[in-house]
């Protein structure tokens, strides 16, 4: 099957050469970081955490939001989902992959990894998160591969592969959930100190993993011979509104708690996120930019007729995706290190080669994906016009 | 070569004797040992079951940095020069950002101005070490909450786990940031972190950590907070102590007196 992904028109080929530039650019960058070490970044002794570890916190929910997929149609026969569960699973694949990309890349020392195994220490929530990540990533990996490779030979997946998808799902649950651990257990960080934070993390993750899934349906449609279905579509977009409401819910929840309770430590984050901080103000924009797009998607996923306008749905789903970005992959992360343990202000900016290796990051992971969806609707095609 | 029960018995016995008359014969006894170039013998390690620092912090003259010189240049502590790539093992701080639950807005002059010399807590609870994927950075017995430099993989977890910023990473080479250095502490490379190991390495021959000795007014106070009678343990038993953050559950065991 493999060879399908090398074959393809002459869109399919200047996207992967684009992706290939973007990758190869962000090598360049990354051999520049290991020469010179992290300083090459905007991180700092009091922002100790960037762009890298906040890609990384994002992109973990759009892992574990395959299971919005799997579980309807594995535990309640939901069929329009039948030929998507795949397309599901390898997002995840490649969702899981840049993860793993985006903590090495933030590594001091990265010839050192395999210290995390030589030396397994179950008490460090990281070590967890290796464990249940790198788990998840050989889950996904089999189930879409063995599923597709029945589809191609027009049998019945093998028995075997049932108790395989159904762990996947509480695993699926089980990485956010882990991943919001890692902040949610540290004493003196008030901004992460919150028993919402894992629900928090999954009701996104349920929101823009599938807001992504559904603009890549649309474009499939379009350039990649593969139609997933309207009612498929049209499910999947209910599970995006469902979520958003919660997620945005979730932070409501967060904000009341703070702002009532009066806790100068806790309120100073969210002050700095959304009002500024004694004049700094680097993310306020984009908190409330974010704040405006998922607010509108909301208005436009639950109002029906709109939700059901192809192109409204696709403005809405890229919405979606583009606020929790900002939401996890800028704000969630950096906020936590501001203001800093001494009271100190101390704003972060990622630099270039930071944004050049975060970019290329981005990049192999979608290599990695447009190869695996090629294979995917080359098998379907064959398959649907024999 | 066949060893039946009774032999091996004998020897088994033998042996184990052997291991405990060891160091109380005179002659097996390290001390003893003769090393062709050395004067004396080697200085008593100082030992404790929880070493803990007092800081006075009314002893401190305004705008001494005595402590931090000592201890940077002891430990080949680069000087960077920017806040963003800096390393610091101790320093000063204005007494807001150090007890901000403490100020208030009608303090006097001579809080506002005050400066309080901070560093790692030695945390008898430490979340850095709870944190780490490696135990790079681990708790001794005696309470002293070290780095092992070369297994750290510089993923700057314990950063964000403690409560004090008393942690540092390495951003880049320090080595050319290093005004002299001390042949007998390690560098560092860069890409790990690091913070105050209480001196181990000077506990070990027998010295006082460096900032204690090279305090002219005796502000810092080391010793070991387990024993009725040191120095530290009566000063804290009849002064009032602030330690940063005590409500986190760290267990800090820097000790301040205001």
């Amino acid at each position: 099957m493999l060879e399908k992904a090398l074959k393809g028109g002459r869109i399919y080929g200047i996207w992967i050469a684009f992706l290939l530039v973007i990758a190869a650019t962000g090598i360049f960058f990354y051999l520049r970081q290991l020469d010179y070490g992290l300083g090459i970044t905007g991180m700092s002794r009091d922002v100790s955490w960037g762009l890298y570890i906040a890609q990384f916190t994002f992109l973990v929910g759009v892992a574990a939001s395959a299971v919005m997929l799997v579980l309807p149609y594995y535990l309640h026969d939901y069929k329009a989902f039948g030929r998507m569960t795949v397309l599901g699973e390898f997002l995840a694949v490649s969702a899981v992959i840049m993860c793993i990309l985006f903590v090495f890349v933030d590594l001091g020392q990265p010839s050192r990894v395999m210290n995390v195994l030589l030396h397994p220490t179950p008490n460090s929530i990281l070590f967890w998160d290796m464990v249940v990540l790198s788990g998840y990533l050989l889950i996904n990996l089999m189930i879409g591969w063995v599923v597709l490779s029945c589809t191609k030979k027009e049998i019945p997946p093998p028995a075997w592969v049932k108790p395989l998808i159904y762990l996947s799902i509480p695993w699926a649950i089980s990485i956010h959930t882990v991943t919001a651990f890692i902040y949610a257990g540290l004493p003196g960080r008030s901004f992460w100190l919150t028993a919402i934070m894992a629900p928090r993390f999954l009701s996104s993750a349920f929101a823009s993993g599938p807001a992504l899934l559904i603009l890549i349906c649309l474009v499939l449609k379009r350039f990649g011979r593969f139609d997933a279905g309207e009612k498929a579509i049209s499910a999947l977009s209910k599970i995006v509104a469902y979520a958003l409401a919660v997620s945005i819910f979730f932070v409501g929840v967060e904000l009341f708690t703070v702002f009532y309770s009066g806790l100068p430590e806790h309120e100073a984050h969210f002050q700095y996120l959304f009002a500024g901080l004694h004049g700094h103000f680097n993310l306020v924009p984009w908190m409330w930019a974010s704040t405006l797009l998922a607010f509108a998607a909301l208005a436009m996923l639950i109002i029906p007729q709109i939700r059901r306008r192809e192109e409204a749905l696709a403005a809405a789903c890229a919405a979606v995706f583009v606020s929790l970005w900002i939401e996890k992959g800028l704000g969630l992360v950096i906020t936590g290190f501001i203001p800093s343990p001494l009271e100190t202000i101390t704003e972060y900016s990622p630099t270039g080669p930071e944004m050049a290796i975060t970019l290329g990051v981005w990049a192999a992971g979608f290599l990695i994906l447009t190869g695996l969806y090629r294979i995917f609707t080359g098998v379907h095609f064959e398959r649907d016009n024999p | 070569m066949s060893t039946n029960r009774r032999d091996f018995l004998k020897i088994a016995g033998a042996s184990a004797l052997t291991l405990i008359m060891c160091p109380i014969l005179p002659v097996c006894a390290r001390e003893n040992l003769q090393v062709p170039g050395m004067e004396s013998a080697p200085a008593k390690p100082l030992t404790a079951k929880r070493w803990a620092m007092a800081i006075d912090t009314s002893k401190c003259p305004p705008g001494c940095t005595d402590c931090v010189a000592a201890c940077h240049a002891v430990h080949n502590v680069p000087n960077i020069g920017n806040s963003k790539d800096d390393v610091k093992w101790i320093w000063t701080e204005p007494f807001a950002s150090v007890f901000p639950a403490e100020n208030h807005s009608y303090s006097g002059q001579a809080q506002q101005k005050m400066r309080v010399p901070v560093l790692c807590n030695q945390c008898a609870n430490p979340p850095c070490v709870r944190v780490c994927p490696t135990q790079a950075t681990f708790k001794r017995a005696d309470g002293i909450v070290m780095m092992d430099y070369h297994r750290c993989i510089g993923c700057r977890l314990c950063m964000a786990a403690c409560p004090y910023g008393a942690r540092s990473m390495n951003y880049r080479d320090p080595r050319p940031f290093i005004a002299k250095i001390n042949p007998d502490f390690p560098t560092r490379t860069k890409g790990v972190v690091e913070k105050c190991n209480f001196c181990q390495e000077r506990l070990a021959k027998g010295l006082l950590p460096a900032c204690v000795l090279a305090c002219k007014s005796k502000a810092l106070v080391f010793g070991d907070v387990e024993d009725p009678h040191s120095e530290i343990r009566k000063l804290i038993e009849n002064r009032f102590t602030l330690r940063r953050r005590a409500s986190l559950g760290t267990v800090p065991q820097i000790y301040y007196i205001l």
